[in-house]
């Protein structure tokens, strides 16, 4: 079983990385992307019997070690 | 008087740490290995700085979980005083021991420079012969020390007096140009609520004798120095 996770920096907090990138962007000529948000992603491998197991595996790997939550959250999906 | 010098792979400023304590304070300084599960008997703990693990995930996530991590705990829970310096602060963040975040710096730069601080408490075991408002001019390098915490979080520091460094000019005064990273309330360093963890960006022991261009960094050496001959455990 696969999950992918996603993470994100919380909305409050500041994102110096992808405040950059859409100043980048404005510079192109992109002046519709108002703006970027940059996160991580990962995909795990999951030896597990059930979508069940993967989600709450996925959701304490995350939640302990892939996301910091002072500062992120996460999504996770399964494939 | 013994310190530890915990040692991560990719830490890079722990010979410099035990130089400073044992050289320039001449105390007894032992390195001791992020696989090991004691401290050795030390007396005070120094996280140093460097890249652990080589900042992967997020700087000091990775060393979060090495095994002398639960020893670092068990002491700084017992009232030892641990020193965080750089990486060493990330990783205090990481694991709890102190609270906030670091982001990359506002300006996306490396700052490997000179700044200036001013030294708000001196009810800490690492600034107690320090005096308040003391300006210290130390060492950063890095690329995140944009320091962060929730509103309330950065409340509730800001109202237990628990920011010890501030970044500021040569006046004593916090500005934006004096602010090297972004960090909210210029915050270069802090404490834990019982005062005996102490993390901060810029590097005391790249800056002990004056020939590196600057010795401010030694009283941080000497307080606790001072607090442990003292016998006083904050």
């Amino acid at each position: 079983m696969k999950a992918r996770v996603f993470v994100t920096l919380k909305p409050s907090v500041f994102d110096p990385q992808g405040h950059t990138i859409a100043e980048a962007l404005h510079s192109l000529g992109y002046a519709a992307v108002s703006d970027v948000r940059q996160g991580k992603y990962f995909e795990l491998d999951l030896n597990v019997p059930t979508s069940a197991n993967a989600e709450q595996l996925a959701t304490e790997v995350a939640d302990r070690v892939l996301a910091n939550p002072v500062i992120e959250s996460f999504r996770i999906e399964l494939a | 008087m013994k310190c530890a010098v915990v040692v991560f792979p990719g830490s890079n400023c722990d010979h410099d740490a035990y130089y400073a304590v044992s050289h320039v304070l001449g105390a007894k300084a032992e390195f001791v290995w992020h696989k090991d599960t004691s401290l050795a008997g030390a007396d005070f703990v120094v996280l140093p700085g460097g890249f652990s693990h080589g900042d992967y995930l997020r700087t000091g996530a990775i060393a979060r979980f090495s095994p002398v991590m639960s020893a670092v705990r068990a002491f700084a829970d017992a009232g030892g005083p641990v020193l965080g310096i750089c990486n060493g602060f990330q990783v205090l963040l990481e694991c709890g021991l102190l609270p906030g975040a670091m982001l990359r710096n506002r300006d996306l730069k490396f700052h490997c420079e000179l700044v200036g601080l001013r030294v708000e408490r001196t009810d800490t075991p690492f600034t107690s012969t320090a005096r308040s408002g003391q300006h210290l001019r130390l060492p950063i390098a890095h690329g995140e020390g944009n320091y962060y915490a929730p509103p309330d979080v950065l409340a509730s520091l800001e109202a237990a007096g628990r920011v010890v460094f501030r970044y500021s000019n040569s006046r004593g005064e916090t500005t934006d140009e004096s602010n090297p990273n972004g960090s909210l309330n210029s915050i270069a360093g802090i404490c834990s609520e019982k005062r005996n963890v102490v993390g901060l960006m810029p590097h005391p022991e790249r800056a002990c004798e004056s020939v590196l261009g600057s010795a401010d960094g030694v009283v941080l050496f000497e307080s606790v120095a001072q607090t442990l001959s003292a016998g006083a455990r904050v």
